[in-house]
């Protein structure tokens, strides 16, 4: 008999007390949980992001659509960045970079390479207002996994109200999970050494998220 | 499994925890460093579940999701198998600790590297596949930072979520300083015991492994039966990097670790990182299903993992230490834990879970496994904070009367007969929890509490060294409601602040 076998022959037989039951599963669980917490408006949501990404000790900027560009390198320039990755599929106007080089990742860019870049510049799937989170999902405006994870610097773009969400209920109604997804709630910290939180083991050691309203 | 093995790496035989829990508590940085880590977490964690008037419903919902999970678990299972395949990815069976530890070896073998990096993982821990690879001249680098340590430091893990809690500043300093070199790149010069620079010096140690790591193992928090989807929880990114760098990823996972849909997720991802770390969102979560092109490894490989958790699900009492989802909330406020530490429970699973899940999964034959059940004063606060309800002094006394008394269990897969235990770790261990609640007030009046609740379960004699004393009287009934209720019940709880 094959391990296969093996185990669910041992799951059956583990179960032989238990009586019968048909219930379907959209039954078996009572969701008499909220779906979010509190009555908000779309302004007091994106408010509530802004709040708790600060609270997670990620830098937070707000401007508008034709602000952007600017923003950007004016952030690139005050971290003294060099050179900035970029996505494939992301805006060609963001980041308006001068004095900075424009990398573009490729398929075949291998992480050393992408170690030795200053900052990336990334647009999201979407944001969790009540956990201060981003979900990245691989699209066009994201690109890999790998890019928002090795360089030390990730600035995020969040176009606010239609990118938001209240909760991680909706959240996950808005996301597909065939997509690899990544959710960053914050740089990468540890409190491994007697509690004292420190901010990039490994991850980002800076995480600046731009709130941009307007088309 | 082998009857001597203990899943624990590198030290194959272990005190009972009476004898552990003694030396213990004479440790005084030990038990400095716990106090001060089991408060803190514990306290943050109060406050960010104040924050959610729902907490009820989602403990609630999470219990019925596992508990449904759990009984159908033959039908998930194959719905996972379908679903990883689908989606590009390999599915394996792993009966034991030893087929697991195979099936992984000859896969890392097949691509032709001799080293891989790890992401923490419980269940890798358990079946101690470290030391199985180097045994086959495979090298397993652990990149989470408290792993490291662990691992430079030639140790075992102690807590669940800290592993290395039980070290402070400077011995992380010492052990950076005098094995970084042995492993890789060494700890950088005139390193000071700041936690920023102990932090740098391990990002720099590991960074140069992520960056050729052609192969990297994993475990999961949750393995989605609907879409195979895969979801490892973390803080530090060393997750992301082992998921996502290499060009293999092998993943090993306890058959309980399976949620039937997507939307699941919505309760274990409010529930796990407010118990866990008292976030509200861990920093990282990454999730995966199969295989991405151009993103992510090329190779994927989900290894189930049963080793004695069908034995465990036989148990119908003890199969709801299955719902488990390992967030370490109940270590954080047992009082037993913060005195005895990590290490006195002999397995890799501490504190009230370790009390009732290692002896579930080993068998109670070993004299430490037959001492884990007494390894607690049942003051009930284990269950009050589990996000997921499992009644673990329900248990706790359960497995205590299958020490004692003996009865039927499943090993392996197979109905045997447990003798009643002869060896005194379990009559030391009675004896030691007696005192230690006896002279503790507190947590007698939890205990009283419990016992009430539990009454069907209470044996006609007493077990362990009250065995022969009974044996000629009958136990006196314990009442319905303990006086300590009652007074505070009817005394307008004027005494209850106390
Ligand atoms: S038993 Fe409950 S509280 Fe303890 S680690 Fe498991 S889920 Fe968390």
């Amino acid at each position: 008999m094959n391990s296969r076998d093996r185990i669910l022959g041992r799951v059956r037989r583990a179960l032989a007390d238990v009586p019968p039951d048909d219930v379907p599963y959209e039954r078996a669980v009572s969701r008499d949980y909220l779906r979010q917490h509190g009555e908000r408006g779309t302004e007091e949501t994106v408010d509530l992001l802004a709040e708790n990404l600060a609270d997670y000790r990620a830098i937070v900027h707000r401007c508008d659509a034709d602000a952007l560009p600017r923003l950007i390198a004016h952030l690139l320039g005050e971290r003294g960045s060099k050179t900035v990755l970029v996505p494939p599929g992301l805006e060609e106007d963001w980041p308006a970079v001068v004095g900075v080089t424009r990398v573009t990742d490729r398929p075949d860019a291998t992480a050393r390479e992408l170690d030795r870049v200053d900052s990336v510049v990334t647009g999201c799937a979407l944001a969790v207002a009540e956990t201060g989170t981003l979900v990245l999902d691989g699209s066009p405006d994201q690109g890999r996994r790998r890019i928002t994870l090795v360089p030390d610097h990730h600035i995020c773009v969040v176009r606010v109200p239609d990118q938001v969400v209240s909760s991680v209920p909706q959240a996950l109604d808005r996301l597909d999970p065939t997509r690899p997804l990544t959710w960053i709630s914050g740089p990468s910290a540890t409190s491994d050494i007697e509690l004292d939180r420190v901010e990039g083991v490994h991850g980002p050691r800076t995480l600046e998220v731009v709130l941009v309203s307007g088309k | 499994m082998s009857a001597t093995f203990l899943g624990m790496p590198g030290s194959p035989v272990f005190p009972p925890f009476p004898r552990a829990a003694h030396d213990a508590v004479r440790d005084t940085t030990l038990r400095g460093n716990l106090r001060h880590a089991t408060h803190t977490i514990r306290a943050k964690r109060a406050a960010a579940v104040a924050e959610m008037p729902d907490w009820a419903a989602l403990r609630a919902a999470g219990r019925q999701i596992k508990d449904h999970t759990l009984r159908h678990l033959d039908r998930y299972l194959v719905r996972v198998e379908e679903a990883v395949t689908a989606a590009g990815g390999t599915v394996h069976w792993a009966a034991d600790a030893d087929e697991a530890n195979r099936i992984v070896a000859s896969l890392v073998k097949a691509t032709g590297e001799r080293e891989v990096v790890k992401v923490k993982s419980m269940a890798t821990q358990e079946i101690g596949l470290n030391e199985a690879l180097e045994a086959e001249g495979i090298r397993a680098y652990e990149t989470d930072l408290a792993e490291l340590i662990v691992q430079l430091g030639h140790d075992r893990p102690s807590h669940i979520l800290v592993p290395a809690i039980h070290r402070n500043r400077g011995e992380i300093r010492d052990i950076f300083r005098s094995e970084m070199g042995e492993w890789g790149r060494p700890a950088p010069e005139g390193l000071t015991d700041a936690p920023a620079e102990l932090a740098e010096a391990a990002r720099l140690h590991l960074r140069e492994k992520f960056l050729r790591a052609k192969v990297g193992i994993s475990g999961a928090n949750f393995v989605v039966a609907e879409t195979g989807t895969l979801v490892v929880v973390e803080s530090e990114g060393n997750g992301r990097m082992c998921l996502t760098l290499p060009e293999t990823l092998i993943s090993v996972v306890g058959i309980e670790k399976i949620v039937p849909t997507w939307r699941d997720l919505e309760v274990f991802l409010q529930t796990l990182p407010r118990s866990s770390t008292a976030e509200r969102m861990n920093p990282y979560t990454s999730m995966w299903t199969g295989t991405t092109d151009g993103d992510g490894p090329e190779t994927f490989h989900l290894v189930l993992l049963d080793n004695g958790r069908t034995d465990t699900l036989a148990d119908e009492v003890g199969r709801q230490a299955l719902r488990c989802i390992r967030c370490s909330a109940c270590l954080n406020v047992c009082p037993v834990y913060e005195r005895a530490g990590g290490h006195a429970y002999g397995s890799v699973y501490p504190g009230p879970i370790g009390a009732i899940l290692s002896p579930q999964l080993r068998g109670t034959t070993s004299e430490i496994d037959a001492s884990l059940p007494y390894a607690s004063s049942l003051c009930g606060a284990c269950y009050e904070v589990c996000p997921v309800a499992i009644d673990i002094p329900e248990v706790l006394v359960h497995l205590r009367e299958r020490v004692v008394e003996g009865g039927p269990v499943t090993r392996a897969g197979n109905k045997v007969l447990l003798k009643p235990a002869k060896g005194h770790a379990a009559e030391r261990a009675a004896m030691r929890a007696a005192r230690w609640a006896l002279t503790r007030p507190g947590a007698l009046r939890g205990g009283q509490r419990l016992a009430s609740r539990t009454r069907r379960f209470h044996p006609r004699a007493l077990p362990g060294p009250g065995r022969a004393w009974t044996g000629t009287r009958d136990l006196p009934p314990v009442p319905v409601e303990p006086f300590r209720d009652w007074w505070q019940r009817t005394h307008g709880g004027r005494e209850a602040a106390k």
